[in-house]
């Protein structure tokens, strides 16, 4: 724990990234499978939706479990995907959706 | 622990670790006992009864509501009510959209504000199902809505957390707020139920 509150404080804070989306924006959510502490689910990726809003710009998740910075921070979105693009076979109104919360560098446009 | 009489079992890893770890901590001055305790004792104490405040605050004042819906965080410290580290998204209900509420990765809940998750909430199959089939899984808690309500699953995969702002039932016109709060549960605030008239 020391030794990770040395390096956020010694190490230069990066930019992160502008936001690349706006809201409305069609984008897809990339369709790989890298091993560690992933926040995208498996259900959306390689799945297309809009961009709902942006939430804000946090650490990314994937490299603070690794006890590093967390740097570049990430601009975080919540997307919003109709249920009938997630499973084809989905039972409910066509219209029922979900909503997930999901790190700019997951995100294509489309 | 002590309600575990006669079905003793090893510690697991994680207990195990969590041991050690407070133990190393209380050892070298970091922490002590009575603030550890009183932090468990703290976060006891929070229950559902927060969140159905600021339902019921919203529901008598438009304007705290729309505020709640800009930014939850800034609208419950206005009420005194701190939500550290929190980003609270309140999501909505009206005639045409129910919300509900879930964490398909783990178990991310509004603690601040509804305490401690039900162990549902935490189930494998609550957190597998409610993104696949969630009119079943409201219809198994006992709400059945038309097709023509579409429902919005709010997934908690990374750093907000979710509130439903349920519909004030009618017949609850000239109620005080500590009556209307009285209605709403926590199950209400997650999505799986609605307020209901005694």
């Amino acid at each position: 724990m020391a030794s990770a509150t040395i390096a956020s404080a010694t190490v230069r804070a990066q930019d992160a990234p502008a936001p690349r989306f706006a809201v409305g924006d069609r984008v897809r959510v990339r369709a790989t499978y890298p091993l560690g502490h992933i926040r995208t689910p498996f259900y959306v990726r390689g799945r297309s939706g809009v961009i709902e809003r942006l939430c804000g710009v946090f650490g990314n998740p994937e490299e603070l479990a690794q006890m590093r910075s967390g740097e570049p921070r990430q601009p975080l979105y919540r997307v919003r995907f109709l249920q009938r693009d997630l499973w084809p076979d989905y039972a409910g109104s066509p219209d029922d959706v979900v909503e997930v919360e999901i790190y700019q560098h997951w995100l294509e446009p489309v | 622990m002590s309600e575990d009489r006669g079905t003793y079992q090893p510690l697991t890893y994680f207990q195990l670790m969590e041991v050690s770890l407070r133990e190393l901590l209380v050892e070298k001055g970091i922490l002590s006992d009575a603030e550890v305790n009183a932090a468990v004792e703290d976060m006891r104490a929070r229950g559902p009864e927060r969140g159905a405040k600021v339902v019921a605050r919203a529901w008598t004042d438009p304007a705290f509501k729309a505020r709640l819906l800009a930014d939850g965080t800034r609208a419950c410290e206005e009420m005194g009510l701190d939500v550290p580290a929190l980003r609270l998204v309140v999501v909505e209900n009206t005639p045409e959209v129910h919300n509900a509420i879930v964490c398909t990765l783990c178990s991310c809940y509004p603690r601040m504000l509804l305490g401690l998750p039900p162990d549902w909430y935490k189930s494998r199959e609550y957190r597998s199902r409610m993104v696949r089939e969630p009119r079943a899984v409201l219809a198994e808690f006992g709400l059945v809505l038309p097709d023509s309500v579409r429902i919005r699953v709010h997934d908690s995969t990374a750093d907000m957390r979710y509130m439903v702002l349920p519909m004030r039932p009618a017949g609850t016109e000239g109620w005080s707020e500590e009556r209307l709060a009285s209605i709403v549960t926590r199950d209400c605030m997650i999505g799986v139920a609605v307020p209901r008239l005694p």
